[in-house]
């Protein structure tokens, strides 16, 4: 007997049996589909925070004070040795191939209007901030570079900021008061949503030079370099070394958007891997299931299993009608299992602020994985079969 | 078949000095006990013996479904005794075609299905399969039921199917285990004719029963009592079940 012959008497079988063959299936069928979607969800989420990161332009360098082992920086860097806007000017002169240095100084505050306030983010930086802050204005306009070098009184608002204070009000033009300040508004941006630098929508954006005298300080956190070859990163990051080495000795840090991506992608590909082992356990126990309704498949018909084998079928034939009955169960269980977590990532992408990627690796692994659940599960039952002896299998009632 | 004076017909399968032993929870049963016995074609034979004489397990060995402890068995002229269960099994396949006392046919399955299930694991193609399945149940007087489900079809049908499931890859053997034990008697007797028919056309049968008046249907009973062979004999007025037949009232005729 052939493997076509096996494969219809199996599914003769299976359909002979609707109701407990659908059962059976949908252990299966909640495994993948959980499977599927959890992976989905995973993927989308990593592919949101690393993309916004990437947005930023894989071209960017973060210096900041301090040594470390290549783990992210904070910012409570040793108070001693801290940048200043000397330093970022050094840069911007001494490193060729550059588009932009921005020296950044950020700072919790509360800005208000009237009798209403926000507590914001500062963000600080030169004219240049806008090549490495993302964020799209929706009105008005960024601070420029006379208001810089005046350590002017200005500021662009996030939306949020705008929300709050302006409800329905074009805000530019419009003052604001930050630390006893009166700033003028500018400019406002799109709300961007929560992102990986926190809520980017509760920020304003302020000269650093301005920050400095309003804060009194004399320092600034970051120093962020975008090269104007990504290809030549390495070569900007170097030059970026030489320079801070005399000042600073080995008290600096330079980072790539490239290590900083790594570590995001590590974490969260951990935690989709995470994910899709939860989900591979109900996979499992959907295996489980499949087994235990072999089992009882196989002692309901152990009178058929007789029969076959008293017209002439051998092991083989009973062992491949048994287990491709189990794959084919998985296996319809996988595709039906695919179609509802994949229905169900794309509805949640749609109606939900999750984000979610089914990768088509997420597919062929989950339908593998199911496919592997029937032989594995279904092996033992059939064999169980295929080994019954033809004379007690026909006595059996 | 009568015998032919003066020719010695072909011994089809042969048993020389089989004894079979098992355990059965535990105690040692000597099944049978030193049986020599030969089918000859075309002949009708029955193994008949009451419950506990090793009758069901002489047919077991009879219709290879199982080897004996000792001796020999000799089928079509080679020695099968010590053959593997799968070797058993393919052999069944070509040359024992079995009719049972519950007929086992194969539930939620048409006739025809269970019909062809022989040629499935003999490995002849769909369509060849579809038309000596047909030809096989045109025999038996079913063709017109063909798609019917067992469940849908009386007792002495489904054993006429199981008939037809017997003959459809030509055996040298069709081997009857009590094939009337679950029949009405009209049925039965049906039953009976139809292999006294097929007989005369040249089929060998052999009959399993502890019924001596089952048995009579043959030409010859081998007798077999405490696991040995106690009497063979040629049955003196044979019972004809065409004949039985014709005397039953007409109105009853089954379709």
């Amino acid at each position: 007997m052939n493997f076509a012959e096996s494969f219809r008497i199996a599914l003769r079988a299976l359909n002979a049996n609707k109701a407990r063959s659908i059962l059976t299936m949908l252990g299966v069928v909640i495994g993948v589909a959980a499977v599927i979607l959890l992976v989905g969800i995973g993927t989308g989420v990593q592919d949101e925070i690393t993309g916004q990161v990437e947005g930023l332009g894989s071209n960017l360098l973060f210096i900041v004070p301090g040594q470390y082992g290549g783990g992210m920086g904070g910012d409570q860097a040793p108070p001693s040795r801290r940048f200043t806007l000397e330093d970022s000017d050094l840069l911007a002169r001494r490193v060729p191939g550059v588009d932009a240095v921005v020296p950044v100084l950020q700072a919790g505050s509360t800005v208000k209007r009237g009798n209403r306030s926000v507590r914001v983010v500062v963000a600080a930086a030169n004219e240049q901030g806008g090549e490495v802050f993302s964020g799209t204005l929706a009105g008005g306009r960024g601070y420029r570079k006379s208001e810089v070098q005046a350590a002017a009184r200005v500021v662009a608002i996030g939306s949020t900021v705008r929300d709050t204070l302006f409800p329905g009000q074009d805000p530019v033009g419009k003052t604001v008061t930050l630390e006893g300040q009166r700033f003028m508004v500018v400019g406002y941006y799109e709300s961007m949503g929560g992102g990986l630098a926190g809520d980017q929508d509760s920020q304003v954006y302020i000269p650093v030079t301005t920050a400095q005298r309003v804060f009194n300080l004399n320092y600034i956190n970051t120093i962020v370099v975008k090269a104007n070859d990504p290809a030549r990163i390495e070569v900007v990051k170097a030059d970026l070394r030489r320079v801070l080495t005399p000042r600073y000795g080995e008290e600096f840090t330079v980072f790539t958007q490239e290590q900083t991506l790594g570590l995001l992608s590590d974490l969260l590909g951990t935690l989709t891997y995470m994910l899709a082992g939860i989900a591979g356990i109900s996979l499992l126990v959907g295996g489980i299931g499949i087994m235990n309704i072999m089992l009882v498949s196989v002692s309901e018909r152990t009178r058929e299993i007789g029969i076959r084998k008293a017209v002439g079928a051998r092991t083989y034939d009973i062992l491949s009608q048994f287990v491709i009955e189990a794959v084919g169960l998985s296996v319809l269980g996988g595709i039906i299992g695919i179609s509802i977590g994949w229905g169900g990532a794309a509805l949640m992408a749609k109606f939900t602020p999750v984000p979610t990627n089914v990768t088509p690796w997420a597919v062929a692994t989950a339908f593998f994985f199911a496919a592997g659940v029937g032989v594995f599960f279904g092996v033992y039952p059939a064999w169980k079969a295929s080994q019954l002896d033809p004379i007690v299998a026909l006595r059996y009632e | 078949m009568p015998e032919v004076p003066g020719a010695e017909p072909r011994i089809v399968l042969e048993t020389r000095d089989v004894g079979k032993q098992y355990k059965l929870d535990g105690v040692e049963v000597n099944a049978l006990r030193g049986v020599s016995i030969a089918i000859h074609s075309g002949e009708m034979v029955s193994i008949m013996g009451p419950s506990g004489s090793g009758k069901s397990t002489l047919m077991h060995i009879v219709g290879l479904l199982d080897r004996p402890t000792t001796g020999q068995v000799i089928l079509e002229g080679d020695d099968i005794s010590n053959l593997s269960p799968n070797q058993l099994a393919e052999l069944r396949n070509k040359y024992i075609g079995f009719v049972f006392q519950s007929f086992n046919l194969l539930a939620r399955t048409s006739a025809q299905a269970n019909v062809e299930l022989p040629l499935v694991y003999a490995g002849v193609s769909g369509t060849d399969r579809a038309r000596r399945a047909t030809d096989a149940l045109e025999r038996v007087g079913l063709g017109n039921r063909m798609g019917h489900f067992s469940s849908q079809l009386s007792g002495g049908q489904q054993q006429r199917v199981a008939i037809a499931r017997a003959l459809v890859n030509n055996p040298s053997i069709v081997l009857a285990d009590e094939p009337t034990g679950n029949l009405d008697s009209r049925s039965g007797i049906e039953v009976m004719a139809m292999l006294q028919d097929l007989n005369a056309q040249g089929i060998t049968v052999v009959l399993v029963t502890h019924d001596d008046r089952i048995a009579r249907h043959a030409e010859r009973v081998i007798r077999v009592f405490d696991g040995r062979v106690q009497a063979e004999e040629i049955v003196q007025n044979r019972v004809l079940a065409a004949q039985e037949l014709a005397a039953l009232p007409a109105e009853e005729v089954a379709g």
